[in-house]
């Protein structure tokens, strides 16, 4: 990755934004080595920005020059269908992705690993005063990642019992968001060490070793939810088997080979596993704002632009807790 | 072991049983607990023939103990009660499900949700609370805690009517707990068996656009004609079932063979739930972005509970649903399996028991 330099011109309804910091998502990384198979080099990865509002269109109702704000992964959607109409751009057939897309002129779309950039009002979001910056840029993937199934799944009810498989970028932000919701939340991981760390200093009341079997069979049909932010392809089995009737799997995660789901457990508990998909502008809104209310932000290690390539062979083997953030103010210069 | 089965108990009573894993049935004297205080006793006039009874008596899940007497979609009418018991009287018409008793103390029992209670006793194949098997609907009597059986409404014929106690709540429960009840919504229905056509007519009753998803082009009348189905896709036809994507709130996939979930996920609108109510033995495939994509769910439901049986047989009165049957007698059962085996059946058998089951 080296350093490009681009502008665009600021329509009505667009606000033009100084990026200040950049959070780096593993889908950053995909994309760059195009393990999805559809990049489209050049690519300017980046859609967990936060900056400074420069300049607004004529029609621009909701900033003002100066403002924080933020731009997460989608800059554009269709507008009239019907989840664009419900505020689920997200779930837009039509979305157009901050980065690696096009918009409907046909110019490409570069995302937060830059100096600037121009955007719909629609799809910028109003950074809370009480946020920090470095901290708060992962929300606008991470955050709304595991926020909107969180409550669309009704994983929001105080004492029920969440599972949260996976401690990286999303799955830290899912215990945070978890015990805000009041939940009890117990972590699901395979790797023994990180145990210390989540409870002491993420706050989740246990943790599960998957390779530990005595451990695994206590723990039995004891969750109401699990939220599944693992990427790897990995057995659902034993995820379900943790779940109580009625439970819920929900995978956030996108792992590039189907998995194998078991029927059994799911008719004989009723349970089921469901997907979801970042979340819509006002959802993603909310969420910040809810983030503001409970002194939610990532955990993040800020890094300098130019140590990018080494961040990225970081991530690969999930050597951060939990995200970088690119300093971009501060080390980007033309 | 025929000797024990007669006198494990004081009321005599006759079936046909499966002795071994080839799933033969064959005529087997046995005998039924005396009446409880809390207890039904009723004449067993017709009982459904059901895939699991199959799978059963092949021991195919691998928990069969022989003999087994299977049939767990029973109608008859009342000829004796307990002292305490308060819902039913001599010459009522009453029916039996997949279950005959459970803890009655924990969460899911006191949320009327038996199937789902740890203990459950299943009405054939499973320990009884006083140790002994129990012994399902292919037989002349049956006795059973009051709690379990469920009453006839006088308008609902008992042989059409005897599959709704297996097949119809395994469909209704689903469509009931994954909101896929709503007037003007539209339901997929995968396999055109047993639970499938009870779909329809459940789904059509609620007011839904019905569309069948099938492996046989040859069904496809039948489906609409005779059934009332809105549209019928032939899933090995790219063509049709791509033209179908992104239209169906709701899937209910009865297919217990393993079979491929992609194509069903891509038939699901944003938000749209595939319910799988068959069971396969082996694990499927399971795409993962398609679900994110789409915020879509793959859920499964087994059955339902006492009080939701009760609903179900009601709405059933209410909308004169039953179910598509060929009625046969007795001796007729082993041929039934294997016509029930390759699918030959539209859709259930129910053996006339009343009329043809005769003590040896």
């Amino acid at each position: 990755m080296t350093a490009r330099a681009f502008t665009g011109e600021n329509g009505d309804e667009d606000v033009t934004i100084k990026i200040l910091f950049c959070g780096v998502c593993h889908s950053d990384l995909h994309v760059a080595k195009n393990e999805w198979g559809f990049t489209n080099y050049p690519v300017v990865p980046g859609h967990e920005m936060v900056g400074t509002v420069m300049k607004v269109g004529s029609d621009v109702k909701k900033f003002k020059v100066g403002e924080r704000v933020g731009v997460g992964v989608i800059v554009g959607s269709c507008k009239k269908c019907e989840s664009c109409q419900q505020d689920l751009e997200n779930y837009c057939p039509q979305t157009i992705f901050t980065y690696n897309s096009h918009y409907t002129d046909g110019t490409k779309t570069y995302g937060g690993y830059s100096d600037m950039i121009v955007v719909d009002e629609r799809y910028v979001l109003r950074f809370p005063d009480n946020l920090p910056l470095e901290g708060g840029a992962p929300l606008l993937c991470a955050g709304i990642t595991v926020y909107s199934p969180m409550k669309y799944y009704g994983m929001t009810e105080p004492g029920k019992h969440l599972g949260v498989a996976g401690l990286g970028g999303l799955g830290h932000v899912a215990v945070k968001m978890g015990k805000a919701f009041g939940l009890k939340v117990t972590v699901i991981s395979s790797s023994p060490k990180k145990e210390t760390e989540a409870i002491e200093r993420l706050g989740a009341d246990s943790f599960l070793v998957t390779s530990d079997p005595a451990k695994m069979k206590a723990a039995l049909g004891t969750m109401d939810y699990i939220i599944d932010t693992v990427s790897a392809v990995h057995p659902l089995l034993p995820l379900l088997s943790l779940l109580k009737l009625n439970g819920k799997l929900v995978t956030v995660g996108l792992p590039d080979k189907p998995l194998e789901l078991p029927i059994f457990p799911l008719v004989l508990g009723r349970k089921l596993v469901g997907g979801s998909d970042i979340g819509g502008m006002k959802e993603t809104q909310e969420m910040l704002d809810f983030c503001a209310k409970h002194g939610i932000a990532a955990d993040v290690e800020v890094i300098q632009m130019d140590y990018i390539n080494t961040a990225m062979e970081r991530l690969a083997k999930s050597d951060v807790r939990y995200r970088f953030v690119i300093d971009v103010a501060s080390s980007l210069s033309q | 072991m025929a000797m024990l089965s007669e006198n494990e108990h004081p009321v005599k009573a006759f079936g046909w049983a499966a002795r071994d894993s080839s799933g033969h049935l064959s005529p087997f004297k046995f005998s039924r607990r005396a009446i409880e205080e809390k207890d039904v006793t009723f004449k067993v006039l017709y009982c459904g023939i059901c895939h699991s009874d199959l799978h059963n008596v092949k021991n195919e899940w691998g928990i069969t103990s022989y003999p087994v007497i299977p049939g767990h979609e029973i109608v008859g009418v009342v000829t004796e009660v307990g002292t305490k018991v308060t819902k039913f009287k001599v010459g009522d018409k009453v029916g039996i499900g997949c279950m005959v008793g459970s803890c009655h103390s924990c969460a899911n029992c006191k949320d009327n949700l038996e199937n789902y209670c740890p203990k459950m006793i299943l009405t054939y194949g499973t320990k009884y609370y006083d140790g002994t098997i129990t012994h399902g609907g292919y037989s002349d009597i049956m006795v059973s805690d009051e709690h379990f059986v469920i009453k006839i409404p006088d308008n609902l014929p008992l042989d059409g009517g005897a599959p709704l106690l297996c097949a119809g709540i395994t469909v209704y429960s689903p469509l009931k707990y994954y909101g896929l009840d709503k007037a003007g919504m539209h339901l997929g229905v995968v396999g055109l068996g047993g639970l499938g056509h009870m779909a329809v007519k459940f789904a059509k009753a609620m007011g839904l656009k019905v569309t069948i998803i099938s492996t046989s082009p040859n069904k496809k009348e039948e489906a609409v004609d005779h059934l009332g189905a809105d549209g019928f896709l032939v899933s090995r036809n790219i063509e049709e079932m791509q033209s179908a994507m992104d239209t169906m709130d709701g899937i209910i996939d009865t297919v217990s063979a393993v079979h491929a979930l992609l194509p069903l996920i891509g038939l699901l609108k944003t938000n749209g739930k595939l319910v799988m109510v068959g069971a396969p033995e082996k694990p499927l495939e399971l795409p993962v972005l398609p679900l994110l994509l789409g915020r879509k769910i793959v859920g499964g439901s087994g059955i339902g509970g006492i009080k939701e049986t009760q609903e179900m047989i009601d709405f059933a009165a209410k909308h004169n649903i039953v179910a598509d049957i060929e009625v046969i007698p007795m001796d007729y059962v082993n041929t039934a399996m294997e016509r029930l085996l390759k699918a030959d059946v539209k859709y259930r058998f129910v053996i006339d028991i009343a009329n043809s089951l005769k003590p040896i």
